[in-house]
């Protein structure tokens, strides 16, 4: 069939089964848009093109599917970049079309001409420029396929000008042929045998689920592994979710911010058995002392994750979807009651430290604390919500206070630590996901970096609720200036006479302010009850910290506790 | 310890960039890097020098230039039964006096002559860069103008391409 070259994209996108796309116009772009605009395929207009990729992300990862985000050439590319970045580090699945200037014009600095490809080589999967009209097809069946396999990961299609109008015989090719690209979805089945041994001597074994669980959707897998084996289990920020945060082998996350019981007993461990980690230094903290009593197995899609950060004494390299079921029939030789009778002693270790040392906070205070705030969103959405955060103490005390119940149910930027990244994330969320309630938490800086996306929320009556937790400060910046730089708080106080609850409702979202303990149930049920978006400025003090914490450089079990 | 990596990529624009900038913001330590055409017109062939600290580095520099998409294939020479060559371009000075001298010292060497003026000469000579590297002191005391060196390249001896290996 002959098309033009911005129709063949819409073909392809109609192939690959997108339902949506993100993205915002301009001069090398307008010849895709008006095929958008004649085949009516859903588009989402936000008002910056940050907005724009942070919504592909959100929608990536609550949903699975691969994200969609265009932009035109020069400064459209570039606004992407973050978001970009943002993706690549967390392995979230996108597609990015970025137009460029015409062939002619390539090279010679031409209006909004920006080397799209050079710079985000560093931060793509893979990316590719279009010299041949005809190539079109055939790349973008390529971004999908690497986009989504493996290790997923953000791919850029950057599409000079005169290609969107240029005409193809089209046809899509029913496969893809990369000969530098065979990822590896099925392991090595000895390796099983090898973790089986080991486990089987194992005194004080540890699993560490991380993001890995949530991209390849096997969450209830580990948690029928938990079950058989008991083994006791900790998480890292992005695996949050994976399993049910009630569950009693479960003692939450680990690093930085994580438990008393989840950092003491990487120390003690005697073999660490991480899946879907990667070993991230606020994970690990000093990585000398990290589980350094232990044996370390590493289950990993990517092979260049073993041994680069901790040196792993068995690997199972391979898709999770794959490798786990098997360890799971393993694991089987062996009856349920055996391990657990077996591993009973550490496990009593693990809750007795829970017990000691729970995460707190004051309870005797008339100020609207942040952690019983998120606790209670909680048990309004009966831990159902997606949640979506920004970065800073507003992030770590979701994580640590917000009982999660499912997978893909944390959206945040754990890699690259992204503010601006809640309020478009949560509107990309929703629009992936319209039955499931989406609560927004931030903190007032992070808000206000894509602050302007509640704009699209309110034009698309999205069911977004924000929950801005309000210090008048960027609170972990001050929180780190309080305990390393004697309180100096150079440039984290951020007291304003503007009013979020009136920039919402000037960009056409209800909102309140709540700054009485005693309303917290009400505003909040109101909010999460309401229809359409929602937003609530909580008023918190300027002064609380995030505990307990692992100053940087330090081992996880020198941790700063508090309550 | 020094690794000599034959690396096999689609013959595409953009691919040296690709990999040198990923060797350099993974913060590997490259001693030289060279690229180009092979026995298949869309494969090109890049020799990476580098120098690893442990198994450990050297794992992490395989296993990261392999996650790019137009990477074909990796293969580690070292201790490889190998020829591995470097080809040099030296411009010495040369006064009618010493002008015999050198030309021995290029004969001893099975160098080239490719040009002489009045006052200068150019040496080619291919080998191991040790042989290079002798050379180069001896011609120090004519006075070196100028040297260029390619790098090195390697292939394995047998009958095997390195991309069956
Ligand atoms: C884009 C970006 N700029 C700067 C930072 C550094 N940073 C990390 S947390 C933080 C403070 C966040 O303040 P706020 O959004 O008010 O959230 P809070 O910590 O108070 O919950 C800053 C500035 C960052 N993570 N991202």
């Amino acid at each position: 069939m002959k098309m033009t070259g911005a129709q063949a994209i819409i073909e392809c996108l109609k192939k690959e089964d997108v339902q949506v796309v993100f993205g915002y116009p301009g001069g090398s772009v307008l010849t895709l848009y008006d095929a958008l605009y004649m085949s009516e395929f859903p588009h989402v207009l936000p008002r910056h093109e940050q907005g724009a990729i942070h919504a592909a992300d959100g929608y990536a990862r609550a949903t699975g599917k691969v994200g969609v985000c265009m932009a035109t050439s020069g400064p459209g590319a570039t606004n992407l970049i973050t978001g970009i970045a943002t993706a690549y580090m967390d392995s979230v699945p996108l597609v990015l079309i970025t137009g460029q200037v015409a062939v002619p014009f390539l090279g010679r600095d031409s209006f909004q001409e920006a080397d799209i490809r050079g710079i985000t080589t560093p931060i793509t999967k893979h990316n590719y420029l279009v010299r041949d009209v005809r190539d079109l097809p055939k790349t973008v069946k390529e971004a999908f396929h690497i986009a989504r396999t493996g290790r997923p990961g953000p791919v850029l299609i950057d599409i000079p000008k005169n290609i969107f109008a240029e005409e193809i015989d089209f046809a899509y090719p029913a496969e893809v042929n990369l000969r530098g690209y065979t990822p590896i979805s099925e392991g090595d089945s000895r390796t099983m045998d090898a973790v089986f041994d080991e486990l089987k001597f194992a005194q004080k074994p540890l699993f560490f689920v991380g993001g890995g669980l949530n991209l390849s959707d096997t969450s209830e897998i580990m948690r029928k592994i938990v079950a058989y084996t008991g083994v006791p289990t900790v998480s890292s920020l992005m695996g949050l979710g994976c399993i049910l945060s009630n569950d009693p082998r479960f003692f939450g996350m680990i690093g930085m911010h994580g438990t008393y019981a989840g950092n003491m007993s990487t120390t003690e461990t005697d073999l660490l058995i991480g899946i879907g980690v990667r070993f991230d230094d606020r994970v690990t903290g000093r990585l000398d002392q990290f589980a350094s009593n232990a044996k370390i197995v590493h289950f990993d899609i990517d092979p260049a994750e073993i041994n680069k950060n901790v040196r792993a004494n068995i690997r199972v390299i391979g898709d999770l979807r794959w490798t786990l079921e098997k360890f799971y029939q393993k694991l089987q030789e062996k009856p349920a009651q055996e391990w657990q009778d077996q591993f009973k002693p550490w496990l009593e270790k693990l809750s007795g430290w829970k017990k000691e040392k729970p995460l707190m906070y004051k309870k005797d205070t008339d100020e609207i604390l942040p952690q019983p705030v998120i606790e209670k969103i909680c048990e309004i959405t009966e831990g159902n919500a997606v949640i979506v955060t920004d970065v800073g103490q507003n992030q770590m005390w979701t994580a640590q206070f917000y009982g999660f119940k499912h997978p893909r149910s944390l959206l945040t930027s754990g890699g690259l630590g992204t503010m601006g990244y809640g309020l478009p994330a949560s509107m990309g969320a929703q629009v992936g996901k319209p039955n499931k309630k989406v609560i927004c938490i931030c903190g007032d800086g992070g808000f206000m970096m894509n602050c302007q996306e509640l704009m699209t929320i309110a034009d698309l009556n999205l069911s977004v609720k924000v929950m801005i937790l309000n210090n008048r400060s960027l609170g972990m910046v001050a929180q780190w200036q309080r305990e390393f730089y004697n309180s100096h708080y150079a440039h984290s106080c951020m007291r304003t006479k503007a009013d979020f609850v009136q920039i919402a409702k000037a960009m056409g979202v209800p909102a309140v302010r709540l700054d009485k303990k005693e309303e917290i149930e009400a505003v909040l049920k109101k909010a999460i009850f309401s229809e359409g978006p929602f937003l609530v400025d909580i008023r918190i003090p300027e002064e609380e910290d995030v505990l307990p914490m692992v100053p940087t450089g330090a081992g996880l079990n020198q941790m700063i506790l508090g309550g | 310890m020094k690794h000599t990596l034959v690396v096999l990529v689609e013959n595409k624009p953009g691919v040296l960039t690709h990999v040198s900038g990923l060797i350099s913001r993974r913060n590997f330590n490259i001693e030289s890097i060279n690229a180009g055409y092979t026995e298949e017109a869309d494969m090109s062939r890049i020799t990476i020098e580098v120098d690893a600290d442990d198994e450990y580095e050297l794992e992490q520099v395989v296993n990261q230039l392999s996650k790019l998409i137009d990477v074909i294939k990796i293969i580690d020479l070292t201790g490889k039964d190998r020829v591995h060559r470097d080809l040099a371009l030296i411009k010495v000075k040369a006064s009618p006096e010493n002008r015999a001298e050198i030309i021995n010292l290029a004969e001893i060497f099975r160098a080239h002559i490719v040009d002489v003026n009045k006052e200068t000469m150019i040496i080619e000579l291919t080998g191991e860069d040790v042989k290079i590297d002798a050379i180069c002191e001896l011609l120090d005391d004519y006075g070196i103008i100028e040297i260029v060196r390619t790098g090195k390249i390697a292939i394995c001896r047998g009958p095997k391409a390195a991309k069956d290996v």
